[in-house]
């Protein structure tokens, strides 16, 4: 197991990663991608059960499923520092002919990834399928997947979260990404969906909270509660709350870096403030 | 002209109970999802049989078919079962992304297509649902014609690798394919031999055909049936073949003549053997209440509008 500051030079690696592939292509997006450094970084380097050596069916190791799929910067970064590809491919993101697709998609074949997403509201209910196929083939491993807060506005989720607990598809652990922003504006702005919390914990979940979600340390905390609670008959949610464009001074505290590239000059000034550390692609 | 006996009406649907309930007999992979209609699906024989693998959804279509989408991980066979309007145009985002675009090993199963879905009226009958699936890449489409063949079908797609669309119905029809026939995806049925005019129908507009072209015979026209369960991957070896010895078609479905097997079909020979073509289908409508029986009739949807077309399009050669 890597110790703390070897998850930390990883994040650094991640986020220098994600703001390199968008810059490159003046394209994607990096706010909510640095913002859930942290979290991928946990749970490829620490918590997932998971091989490298990419087989679609996954039987024997736990499974994610990315349902954001707009910030597939940091997943295609971790994905690739974890051996899923070389991490040179980096190079190709959205690029013609690459298997890094804007979106995240099995079609070009890239190892990792279980299923296309970009059109939000659809993950939930790919990953409950995965997650009863393991229950199915007597498989004891998870289930995890990512969500944006704003995506929960898609009705979809919903009919999701009420199927998960009334089949008692406990062996999912679904996490949101509260970072409060979306493409128009703040969440609150765009529309207020009161309390997440209130409404998981309505539908039958068992909820977590881990209010530092770019903190290392508290996410696995965090994501290491949620697996004590799975095969309790319940799935159980995290919610993460985290800071779009974290670890970039000057894409904080706004949604204005949802899905805009940096140009030279602040490629530069963000990678002044995130070292290299396990070298650049 | 061979002749084709009716061994009794049955509806198609349960033809896919049928297979379904053999095919959880006979392949543990396969599992079967409902959304809140399971008996209109004739699914009870699987449920009951093999409950552990029948999933009641609810009423939440979207939901459904991102299920039977990962439940592909891990190597099961899904077969999604709901009407046909609620298995495409309710969820085509959810199909396009998390199965077609994703390529996932998924059955979609839709009973009570087009307008013989009788009182319901139109909100229920969609017309447009061939086309909504052929225009997926990837997405094989099947309509099936009667209860033996959609039976037979039901266990054949479970061997293929892929997404498929298989769209049957709700009426009881006649049943004259054979009870022990082999289906073959992508490949056409020749029912009749003929030489004026090729007629090429899906669905239950081929026992339709099949009284077209007794009726023509008896006019001394001598019309050639071919049976297209497979809307796409298309026989157009088969279609070509035959449009070249008659030098005319007609084409024949319940659906909508924007997006059809007729279009199919005429980009086939457009870009072949250009010939003259009547389409029977709905033109462009919307259904609406009343028995299958006055809406095909009022929709020009049976034998005598096959009859009619076929001379019509004699004329043009």
């Amino acid at each position: 197991m890597p110790n703390t500051q070897q998850l930390e030079d990883f994040v650094s690696q991640v986020r220098r990663d994600i703001l390199r592939q968008v810059h490159k292509v003046n394209s994607g997006h990096p706010g909510g991608s640095l913002g859930c450094a942290e979290f991928f970084t946990a749970l490829y380097q620490e918590v997932m059960e998971h091989n490298s050596d990419f087989n679609m069916d996954g039987i024997g190791e736990d499974l994610f499923f990315l349902s954001n799929g707009h910030i597939s910067p940091v997943f295609y970064s971790v994905l690739a520092r974890s051996g899923y590809f070389p991490v040179e491919e980096l190079n190709t993101f959205r690029l013609i002919d690459s298997r890094l697709q804007g979106h995240p998609t099995t079609h070009e074949g890239l190892p990792g990834v279980r299923t296309a997403s970009g059109s939000l509201g659809q993950g939930m209910s790919v990953a409950i399928g995965a997650a009863q196929a393991k229950k199915l083939n007597n498989d004891s491993h998870l289930v995890y997947t990512l969500h944006g807060d704003g995506e929960l506005q898609e009705g979809q989720n919903w009919e999701a979260i009420m199927y998960a607990s009334a089949k008692k598809v406990d062996n999912l652990i679904s996490t949101v990404d509260l970072n409060g922003q979306q493409i128009d504006g703040s969440t609150d702005d765009v529309l207020p969906m009161g309390s997440i919390k209130a409404k998981f914990e309505a539908f039958g979940w068992t909820v977590l909270e881990v209010k530092e979600g770019n903190n290392i340390t508290k996410v696995i905390e965090g994501l290491n509660k949620a697996k004590s609670l799975t095969g309790k008959g319940k799935p159980v949610c995290i919610l993460m709350t985290t800071m779009m464009g974290n670890g970039v001074d000057f894409m904080m505290h706004s949604h204005k870096w949802h899905g805009v590239a940096p140009n030279d000059e602040q490629l530069e000034n963000a990678l002044g403030q995130n070292p290299e550390t396990l070298g650049d692609y | 002209m061979k002749k084709y006996t009716n061994t009794g009406n049955k509806d198609t649907r349960s033809g896919f109970g049928a297979g379904l309930a053999e095919l959880g007999k006979a392949n543990e992979n396969v599992v079967a999802l409902c959304a809140d209609l399971t008996g209109s699906l004739k699914m009870d024989d699987f449920k009951n049989n093999h409950p552990e693998r029948f999933f009641q959804i609810g009423i939440a279509e979207a939901n459904m078919i991102g299920i039977a989408s990962g439940m592909t991980i891990g190597g099961k066979i899904p077969f999604t079962g709901t009407f046909a309007n609620f298995s495409t145009g309710r969820v085509y985002d959810q199909i396009r992304q998390s199965v077609a675009y994703a390529g996932k090993n998924v059955k979609i199963c839709a009973s009570h297509a087009g307008l013989t879905l009788g009182e319901d009226g139109a909100t229920h009958q969609i017309l447009e649902d061939l086309g909504l699936m052929k225009m997926l890449p990837g997405m094989t489409v099947i309509n099936t014609c009667d209860y033996n063949q959609t039976k037979a079908a039901t266990i054949a797609i479970a061997e293929y690798e892929g997404p498929i669309y298989l769209r049957f119905g709700r009426p009881k029809v006649a049943n004259f394919t054979p009870e022990d026939q082999k289906f073959e995806i992508g490949k056409a049925v020749l029912l009749n031999e003929g030489n004026d005019v090729t007629i090429i129908a899906t669905g239950h507009l081929v026992w339709e055909a099949l009284i077209a072209a007794e009726k023509l015979e008896e006019k001394g026209i001598s019309a050639e049936v071919i049976n297209i369960h497979s809307i796409k991957p298309l026989d157009e070896a088969a279609i070509l073949a035959s449009v070249k010895k008659t030098g005319c078609v007609v084409t024949a479905e319940e659906h909508n003549i924007i997006g059809g097997l007729g279009e199919s079909v005429a980009r086939t020979l457009s870009l072949n053997n250009p010939a003259p073509q009547e389409f029977i289908g709905t033109n462009d409508t919307f259904g609406e209440s009343g028995t299958p029986e006055q809406l095909m009739e009022k929709y020009g949807l049976n034998a005598e509008a096959i009859f009619a077309a076929s001379e019509k399009v004699i004329k043009r050669k």
